[in-house]
């Protein structure tokens, strides 16, 4: 029995202590239609009084069957799919599809083509951090920091838009490297985010970071330990918060991200405190990425040589990056033909999201809206 | 400032207290219960206030009707109200509560009829109070005359206090 | 009848002191009156200063800037369809806000706008307001329950044990104010005054207090008069459910809270009680710490220069005001479809202006600049509520009951001892 294990059976919690008055259990549903569920996430809470004694998530109601899709679509015809599952981050799950079935393939994008895409996708990254804080103080109750992010984020979807015509399910790459040349000042409009978000996020943390009620609500709220992490297999800033320092760009880097000198945010308590800070230094390093690829970007094809028809080799794949969220990987398994013979998203918003009980019991129903912000899920994602 | 139609108010909110005083017990609500004694309390405050006494009236809003009412409504909205309004409102010992109530009643009937003809008790006008100072007199009459008996009734409060912690609370 | 109309106009005393039952009625229709256009010109404010702090506009469609979006919303709020949710209990259900809103606007009974700009001084000024004022609990409770639903409930417990908790720090804050009244202090903390020693729960009568001791409450003894100030300042954002206490309905978790099942009217109602609360509870502050009516130096800046200066501010300010409206109308753009807005705008500023020139005319300036100063203070207090609002981020329950029992209690507590102890030796 791994260590995993073992610590998921110590995690047997009591029914809460039995209060004075013993007949207040309260079961009530929170969403699918609620103001802080985040999309349609349905969490069935057993109260005693604000405490939770135990939760239950009910998904699906955003199911679209996407990898059942993907099995009646031929490889270049299910790309634009896969932006729907994380809407947020798009890019990232792009990425993702495009390099799997280019590893299927065996072809390798070319440079300029890695060095656009890992741009872009840290872009995204930053919009999906800020998209994420902004909902999340929300969540918590400060109004204000949500209307700043979603000014500074619109900088990034204007980028986007400018790029490939689309501001929200991008489809910005091909299997086979990138559809579009970068436009004309592409490289002064991401240098110019970049000095532009730079002091922006000292603002939101000058809101937030050493707001005592911001603090209060978030330290030891929700804590995760590296061990409970690995359990359930959680990954991301929230693996990361807990102090495991695991980043796949690091551990097993894609695209070019080996050639960027950046670094691995972690802290140590696994709260909910930690997981902000955790993605507050995440947007920070990747401006250090996006800084030193704009400045290295080399001339080139954007486009390896890619046969018209894209039948690969019949065989499998399992292909992971570091997603916003986590890790995004997908595996495919091919027949030979020019549709998948099954394709599986392993996507990190679904994984994360079963932390929630574990995070949540013996506490108040205030928290539970805090996790699931700190969580950062997208339900089209958990749902496919 | 002179009363302004003394009469109607005194039998307005004497009639107030009375029909909230039926309906609490009458009610098989208990929310319902509840919100006919907050009528009682504040006809009885409007009543203080005719009797020249507006710190008493302030106080029973503030304690009761703003305060214990609002602990009472909480308490009963926690109990499962469908059981209880099945449940019997009325005990086997109405009859000795009929014999009490009426004992009480005749006490006052007496008390009445007495004092039209003995002298004293209604007959003579209690000193009228001024209604500006009526706060200061109280406050005076609390700390000076029964200052042991208002400090040993604060006393008591504490005792009560502690006791109710003792039972809510199983560890300390 | 005319005369003892008439003859009112010389007294220095409230209606309700007077006996005149006219200028009594007359008193309660401006208040209802006056609060409505507050509750509507709050609305309109708290959107906007929102906004603005917020990086965005607010609203800009109805009327300039929106200055009619109130009105609209309140149009929409009458005509929407009125829900009652089915195995509601209906009579409950309908007294609620009721309830609310009749506390809310009860208090404003004794609120003093001025020496004699009161419908009555009552012996027991602040504990008559404090009182009405936790009555509104009582609506908020019975909303919660008479709706039958889960989430209202659980928002009508929140609010009912908040302001439970809450009432007590705050009468503690409160009779450490109303204790300054009877105290003159000596050495250094003497206000340089002496007196019969008597103290009062009259609101005119703390006022009065403040003019004859020469100080705000807020700044004698200090620190102790600040720190019962803030300890209040701090319970009336609780007391009135905002932000950051505004766990009763905490958008968040708890969709609406006590009201999520009301519509329409019945929930406008609400908005309103809400509102008016907020006024009320400033306005104890304002008469209890910051001098009620008394103008800025009352005692300091005397002399007939100093009385005319003070007495030309309300009619300046609405001056400046409308020159502000004018100006921007100006700025507006030179279309047609801005012509509408802009003539509406410049008519704002005209009809602002025209107050400011009327409230220029020597008896009315005299008359009103009492109220001016009291409406100038409690607009302060109210700007602050929008700002808490847009900086922090929402207490939770136990952090709620935590700093209500366990700081600010304390606080109050050792306030009033100390300002006891100050006052007598």
């Amino acid at each position: 029995m791994s260590e995993a294990s073992k610590y998921l059976s110590q995690l047997q919690v009591g029914e809460g202590e039995q209060t004075f008055l013993d007949s207040n259990e309260l079961i009530i549903n929170m969403g699918p239609q609620h103001p802080a569920t985040h999309g349609v996430l349905r969490v069935i809470l057993k109260l005693d009084g604000e405490k939770v004694l135990g939760t239950e998530c009910v998904i699906g109601y955003l199911h679209r069957g996407v990898e059942k899709i993907a099995e009646n679509r031929t490889y270049t015809m299910f790309n634009p799919y896969v932006d729907r599952m994380d809407y947020v981050a798009a890019v990232s799950n792009g990425l993702g599809y495009c390099q799997a079935v280019e590893r299927l393939l065996n072809i390798e994008a070319p440079p300029r083509a890695n060095y656009i895409r890992v741009i872009l996708t840290e872009l995204n990254r930053i919009s999906s951090h800020q998209l994420w804080l902004g909902t999340h103080a929300l969540d918590i109750g400060a109004i204000t920091p949500l209307f700043y992010t979603f000014r500074d984020r619109e900088e990034i979807l204007k980028i986007f838009e400018k790029y490939c015509g689309a501001r929200l399910t991008t489809h910005a790459f091909r299997i086979g490297g990138c559809q579009y040349e970068t436009y004309e000042g592409f490289e002064r409009d991401v240098k110019s985010f970049c000095n532009f978000v730079a002091p922006k996020i000292e603002e939101y943390e000058e809101l937030l970071t050493t707001n005592r009620i911001w603090v209060e609500r978030t330290k030891g709220v929700g804590v995760l330990s590296a061990a409970g992490c690995k359990a359930l297999g959680v990954t991301g800033p929230v693996l990361r918060a807990s102090g495991v320092k695991w980043d796949i760009r690091k551990a097993q880097p894609y695209a070019n991200y080996s050639e960027f000198d950046f670094e691995i945010p972690t802290r140590q308590s696994g709260d909910t405190y930690d997981r902000y800070m955790v993605r507050m230094a995440e947007m920070r390093q990747s401006l250090r990425i996006i800084r030193q690829a704009v400045e290295r970007i080399p001339e080139g094809p954007i486009m390896a040589k890619v046969p018209k028809v894209i039948k690969p080799p019949p065989g499998e794949v399992y292909h992971s990056i570091e997603a916003p969220k986590g890790e995004l990987g997908y595996f495919i398994v091919s027949d030979g033909s020019t549709q998948p013979y099954r394709l599986r998203v392993r996507p990190p918003s679904f994984v994360n999201l079963q932390a929630l009980d574990l995070m949540v019991r013996g506490q108040l129903v205030a928290d539970v809206i805090a996790v699931i912000g700190t969580l950062d899920i997208v339900l089209g994602e958990v749902d496919r | 400032m002179q009363p302004v139609a003394t009469t109607f108010f005194f039998y307005f909110l004497s009639a107030l207290a009375l029909l909230g005083a039926v309906f609490v017990i009458t009610r098989r609500n208990a929310v319902h219960s509840a919100l006919a004694l907050i009528v009682t309390l504040l006809a009885l405050a409007g009543i203080y206030l005719m009797l020249y006494a507006p710190f008493v009236a302030g106080v029973q809003i503030i304690l009761y009707a703003g305060g214990i009412m609002v602990l009472f409504l909480f308490v009963i909205m926690l109990v499962n109200l469908e059981r209880a309004e099945k449940e019997k409102q009325f005990n086997q010992q109405w009859l000795i509560a009929l014999v009490a109530a009426g004992g009480l009643g005749l006490l006052f009937v007496r008390v009445f009829t007495e004092s039209k003809t003995v002298s004293g008790l209604l007959q003579k006008p209690l000193a009228q109070l001024a209604e500006s100072t009526n706060t200061q007199q109280v406050g005076i009459a609390l700390y000076g005359n029964y200052m042991l008996a208002f400090e040993i009734a604060s006393l008591l409060l504490l005792v009560a206090i502690v006791g109710a912690v003792v039972m809510a609370k199983k560890r300390i | 009848m005319l005369t003892s109309i008439t003859s009112y106009l010389h007294s220095n005393e409230t209606p309700g002191a007077a006996g005149n039952m006219f200028w009594a009625l007359l008193y309660i229709l401006a208040i209802f009156l006056g609060l409505s256009i507050a509750v509507i010109a709050m609305n309109w404010l708290e959107r906007k200063v929102l906004a603005h702090m917020q990086v965005r506009l607010g609203p800009m469609r109805v009327g300039p800037h929106g200055l009619l979006q109130p009105i609209a919303d309140a149009l929409k709020l009458l005509i929407k369809e009125d829900i009652m949710p089915a195995h509601a209990d209906r009579l409950v259900f309908w007294m609620a806000p009721l309830i609310t809103v009749l506390a809310a606007f009860t208090t404003f009974i004794v609120v003093p706008f001025g020496p004699t700009h009161a419908v009555t001084d009552m012996n027991i000024g602040i504990l008559f307001m404090l009182g009405v004022s936790s009555l509104g609990v009582l609506g908020i409770v019975t909303a919660g329950w008479a709706s039958n639903s889960h989430y209202p409930l659980i928002g009508s417990l929140r609010s009912s044990a908040q302001m439970v908790s809450y009432e007590v720090a705050m009468g503690l804050a409160v009779v450490s104010a109303v204790l300054m009244t009877s105290l003159h202090g000596t050495g250094v903390y003497g206000t340089g005054t002496t007196g019969s020693g008597t103290g009062t729960l009259s609101m005119i009568g703390i006022v009065k207090a403040q003019y004859d001791q020469q100080i705000w409450f807020a700044f004698k003894f200090f620190p102790l008069g600040l720190i019962a100030m803030f300890v209040f300042s701090v319970a009336m954002v609780a007391e009135t459910n905002r932000a950051p206490f505004d766990l009763p309905e905490a958008e968040s978790e708890l969709t609406a809270g006590f009201h999520t099942e009301y519509s329409g009217f019945r929930w406008s109602l609400f908005f309103l009680a809400e509102y008016s609360a907020m006024i009320a509870v400033s306005s104890i502050a304002v008469t209890l710490w910051f001098g009620g009516w008394l103008r800025p130096f009352p005692n300091a800046l005397t002399g007939a220069t100093w009385d005319l200066l003070f007495s030309l501010f309300p009619g300046f300010s609405f001056l400046g005001l409308g020159a502000l409206a004018l100006l921007s109308a100006m700025r507006m753009p030179r279309h047609r479809m801005f012509k509408i807005q802009t003539i509406g705008l410049a008519g704002f500023g005209a009809l602002l202006a025209l107050i400011g020139l009327g409230l220029l005319v020597p008896p009315l300036r005299d008359r009103v600049q009492d109220i001016y100063w009291f409406v100038a203070k409690v607009a302060v207090f109210m700007y602050l509520y929008i700002w808490y609002r847009g900086t922090f981020p929402r207490y939770r329950f136990d952090q709620l009951m935590m700093v209500g029992w366990k700081i600010l209690l304390p606080t109050a507590l050792a306030a009033l001892i100390a300002t006891a102890v100050v006052g007598v030796f």
